[in-house]
Order: C-alpha cells, then sequence, then structure tokens
C-alpha cells in the first residue's frame, strides 16, 4: 500500500486539520476536533442542517458544509460513525435558535449515535428533527426500502433542505423537503476495485480482474450481481436502467443527474459513463434539468461509480438553483 | 456466601481492555470477512484509552465500568461504541452502592447491561451480533446459580455458554448491521461482536474468579476485620 498517511490511527485528526487549514474562509473546528462547522454558525433565526457519517468519503460529508448548506458535521472514523456526542455537539453548534435537522445517512451506527444525540439535544431543550437517507436500490427490494442504505443522493438532500433553511424555511419545512428529496432519489454503485482502510493495510474485500460488482456499496457492501466488466456505454446504460426501473417516472419528469466517482476513477470515465446514463434517460422521455460529474461521495480509493437520479418538482427544482458556496465543488 | 468487594475490582477492567487490546488484529481480521475489517482497531482504540484513564488510580469495578461505558461512547462511534458503552455503563449502574458482589448482584449487573444494549439495538438472538454471546452467557450464570452452583461454578457456565453462543454464529446469516447486506454470503464465518463480546465475558469472568479465590481464606469478607480485638 503506497499511501501518504502519518500515525494509521490518526489519519481522520490529520484530514480534518488539513482541511479546516485549506477552507478556513468557509469552516471552522469545533471545540469538539471532530465536529466541522460553517464559519458563521450558528446563523440566528435559520433553521440548522446537520449531518454526520464515517470518513473516508471526502469530499463528504465535511466539504458540505458552507453558505446555503450545511451547518454542522460530525465526523466519525474512517467508516465508522461518529460518536453520539459528536452529533450532538454538531447539533448544538448548529442550533441558531429555530430548531435543527440532522439529515443522514440509513447505517445501523448512524442510527443509534444519532438516536443518542437526539435524545441528549431534547435533555438541553433543543428539538431536533431527523431524516434518514435510503436512496440506494440494490441495498434492499423496494418493498423493504427502510432497510435501504444512504448513498450519494444524501447530497441532494442536504443541498435541498440547506436550501430551504437558507430561505427561512421553519424545521417540519426543512424536514418535508428533505424527505421529498431523498424519496425522488434513487441511486447505484458499480465497484470495479477494492480499497483499503489504513489502520488495516490490506484491501477488505475483492474484485476479480476483468469483473465488476454491481449495486455495490459506499464500504464495499457487497452488490447484487458480480458481472464481467462491460463497456463504459453498457455500464453507464445498465446504472440508469436499475435506477430508473426502481422509480416509476412519468415521461415528461424532469430530472437532476449525479455521477460521483468512488475515489480512484478518472474524471474521463465518469463522463464516458454519462453520456450513455443520458441518452437512456432521455429515451425514456425524461427531461434532464441539471447534471453533475465529479467526485462528490467517495470511498477511499475505491475503483468505481455511483448513479443518483433525482425527480424534480418546482420546489425541488429551485432549490437545487439556491447558490452555495462550500468546499466541495458542487 | 462467595463474593467479592467492588471497592477493590477495577483492575478486572484493565485486565478486559488488555486482553482487547492483544486482540486487535485478530478481530479486525475476522471483520475483514464480514465487515470493514475495523472491528479490532476501533475496539483497541477505545478500550485503550479507558485504561490509560484508569491506570495509577485504583478504583472500584463500578466506576471502572462507568469510565469505560463512558469512554467508548464519546470516543469510538461506529455501531460498537453505543452498544458496548450502554453495556459497560448499565453494568457500571447496576454496581453502584453495591458493597459486597455476590453471584445475585453480579446476575443484575449482567442482566441490566443487557438490557442496556437491547434499548438501543434491535438484534435478538440468532441475528449474528454480540447478542449471540451475551443472552446464553447471562442465561447459563442465572440457571446455575439458581440451581444453587456457587458463584465461581456460575462464572464458569457464563463462559462456556459465551464462548458456545459465539461459535453458533459462524453457521447463522446476519440479520443486522453491516453484515446483513451479505445475506447468505455472511454464513460461515465468526461474528467479530459476538467474538469480542465473548473475550469480554471470559475475561469479566475470570477476573471475578480470581477474586474469589483471594477471598475464600474467609468465610465472609468481613471476618477478618470483625474478629480483631
Amino acid at each position: 500500500m503506497q499511501r501518504f498517511i502519518n500515525d494509521p490511527d490518526f489519519v481522520v485528526d490529520d484530514t480534518v486539520r488539513g482541511f479546516v487549514k485549506a477552507h478556513g474562509d468557509l469552516v471552522k473546528l469545533g471545540e469538539n476536533p471532530k465536529v466541522v462547522a460553517y464559519a458563521e454558525a450558528p446563523i440566528r433565526g435559520k433553521v440548522g442542517v446537520v449531518t454526520g457519517g464515517g470518513s473516508g468519503h471526502e469530499p463528504a460529508f465535511i466539504g458540505y458544509v458552507g453558505r446555503n448548506m450545511l451547518d454542522a458535521v460530525a465526523v466519525g472514523e474512517i467508516f465508522s460513525s461518529p460518536t453520539a456526542k459528536s452529533f450532538y455537539d454538531a447539533m448544538k453548534i448548529a442550533d441558531g435558535g429555530r430548531g435543527v435537522v440532522c439529515l443522514y445517512g440509513n447505517y445501523a451506527g448512524d442510527n443509534m449515535n444519532v438516536k443518542m444525540a437526539v435524545k441528549l439535544a431534547a435533555k438541553d431543550g433543543l428539538e431536533v428533527l431527523t431524516v434518514v437517507a435510503n436512496d440506494d436500490v440494490c441495498s434492499a427490494p423496494p418493498s423493504q426500502r427502510e432497510k435501504r442504505r444512504g448513498v450519494a443522493g444524501e447530497i441532494l438532500m442536504w443541498k435541498c433542505g440547506a436550501a430551504k433553511a437558507a430561505l427561512g424555511g421553519s424545521a417540519k419545512e426543512v424536514q418535508a423537503v428533505a424527505q421529498k428529496a431523498i424519496d425522488n432519489s434513487r441511486s447505484i454503485g458499480v465497484g470495479l476495485g477494492p480499497c483499503t482502510l489504513p489502520a488495516v493495510g490490506h484491501p477488505n474485500f475483492s474484485i476479480a480482474a476483468g469483473t465488476m460488482e454491481v449495486g455495490i456499496g459506499h464500504h464495499g457492501e457487497p452488490g447484487a450481481r458480480v458481472e464481467p466488466l462491460k463497456t463504459a456505454a453498457e455500464v453507464g446504460r445498465d446504472m440508469a436502467k436499475a435506477v430508473l426501473d426502481d422509480h416509476d417516472l412519468p415521461a415528461g419528469t424532469e430530472v437532476a443527474v449525479l455521477i460521483s466517482g468512488l475515489g480512484a476513477t478518472p474524471t474521463n470515465e465518469l463522463y464516458m459513463l454519462n453520456d450513455a446514463i443520458e441518452d437512456e434517460v432521455r429515451g425514456r422521455g425524461l427531461r434532464i434539468a441539471r447534471t453533475y460529474v465529479g467526485n462528490f461521495f467517495t470511498s477511499l480509493e475505491m475503483v468505481g461509480a455511483t448513479l443518483t437520479i433525482m425527480a424534480l418538482d418546482k420546489e425541488l427544482k429551485e432549490l437545487l438553483a439556491v447558490a452555495v458556496a462550500c468546499p466541495a465543488p458542487l | 456466601m462467595q463474593a467479592f468487594s467492588n471497592a477493590g475490582g477495577g483492575d478486572i477492567v484493565l485486565a478486559i481492555a488488555q486482553r482487547i487490546v492483544e486482540n486487535r488484529a485478530y478481530l479486525s481480521d475476522i471483520d475483514g470477512l464480514i465487515g470493514d475489517g475495523d472491528h479490532g482497531v476501533n475496539m483497541a482504540k477505545g478500550f485503550w484509552l479507558a485504561a490509560e484513564r484508569l491506570r495509577g488510580e485504583p478504583q472500584s469495578l463500578a466506576a471502572s465500568l462507568a469510565t469505560l461505558g463512558d469512554v467508548l461512547m464519546t470516543e469510538i462511534g461506529g455501531s460498537m461504541g453505543p452498544l458496548y458503552g450502554m453495556m459497560f455503563s448499565g453494568f457500571a449502574e447496576a454496581l453502584d452502592g453495591v458493597e459486597e458482589i455476590d453471584a445475585a448482584a453480579f446476575e443484575r449487573m449482567l442482566r441490566h447491561g443487557l438490557e442496556e444494549v437491547q434499548s438501543i439495538g434491535d438484534a435478538k438472538v440468532g441475528d449474528k451480533t454480540l447478542i449471540d454471546a451475551f443472552a446464553p452467557a447471562l442465561q447459563a450464570f442465572s440457571a446455575t446459580a439458581a440451581k444453587g452452583g456457587d458463584f465461581a461454578a456460575a462464572l464458569d457456565a457464563l463462559i462456556v455458554a459465551a464462548e458456545r453462543g459465539r461459535d453458533s454464529t459462524v453457521d447463522l446469516v446476519a440479520k443486522i448491521g453491516r453484515a446483513a447486506r451479505l445475506g447468505e454470503r455472511s454464513r460461515g464465518v465468526l461474528d467479530p461482536g459476538a467474538t469480542s463480546c465473548a473475550i469480554i465475558l471470559r475475561s469479566l469472568a475470570e477476573g471475578a474468579k480470581t477474586k474469589l479465590d483471594a477471598s475464600t481464606p474467609h468465610t465472609s469478607p468481613h471476618t477478618s476485620s470483625e474478629a480483631q480485638p
């Protein structure tokens, strides 16, 4: 393993320190060094919007802190949920007096830690509403949507929820629009190569040469199937099909498309995927209002990509258009 | 009646921490088969931090368990931080104010710890989690004590049941947590949480047995002082 590392046990601390140095105009470190907050947080009279998750997904989650974006993020170890205390500290630092909404992904650890943090906050008289993202179509069948993992659809959920808060929405309104955003989103990942946790030192799963794992999770959770590696055009089309087949959208629906690399896939390949994805989406009579291509939600140095498609209505389209300033290239 | 003093029991927690730190690589390796491969790393970090906080100042078993629970809950995160945090905080709560820990107090401790774990997690026996080691261990301890077995015999039964429970997870399909996404592919390997739980319970029971042995020359821990003129 050739990596830029100091002490493998402290990669997250080192990452966050460097991140705050790079983006000091937009972000600040909390008293708890596992909390990154918007430089101006808390904003009086605005609903605080927070999230949290394991590290190793940069620019997620910390990169989405900023103006008209998230107010605070709880930072976990690599691929590991932040502590309940960090979630709680993030909620407190984001509290501008109108309540806080925590928008996070559906993982066992995050569910437990958020639940405990919400209880801690309630003891302080701070009401925290939550929305849990479950956009990954391959992690459970449609009938068990509550079991699905949250992946890159979280970014669109944060964007819409944070924009609603910036426009003066109440906590309930922010929660409702974030829920709508994630309900309207579907994602799929395809993995071509594994990733290695620095403290472990070797890949924790394998993908055989010449194959790809369709439906892989953000931590290497196994996908729906392993197939021979296909061309970019075929993979892009298959990804779009899997996502759209799960989400029966009437012709004419406007959508946002988000394609993210998983860490070690060249950006040009993401554009090659988009070439086929757009054709498939348009071929179904859908209209593309916005396309995002880049590394938005990675998994260390995993080779692969994810596709998220969100169906838009007037409100979501307007919220996506709200200008933001955050370290991630949104 | 067999018992040991709460006040002198803090080093049991240091011994548990040492066993977890020793098993850092092993726990990560088995986690790598069905999880992220970081179970040992995260556990060792938390238990090591707690041991650092406890070392040098002899504390009661209850106070040491409370420190361990607090460190796991505030420093570790993931799903193991809250689960083991609640378990050890639950142990500590049940022992708070207890001077002499006998089999009944030990059983209350185990039971409260299990209740606390189950208050935040949804796992049941058979879901391939730490509950598969913990629940049968408590049951075996209670059954042995209820049948008139002494404290030490109940502790032996606890160790055997915890490890049998751990081994039972090999044949189980994970129903909860990250390994659950594997479905059938999670069958055939140990559950890392059940494995660390069995290590913790063995170490806890062995620590208690050592304390009992140390207090056996006396029929009651108070006898010697009471006998003094």
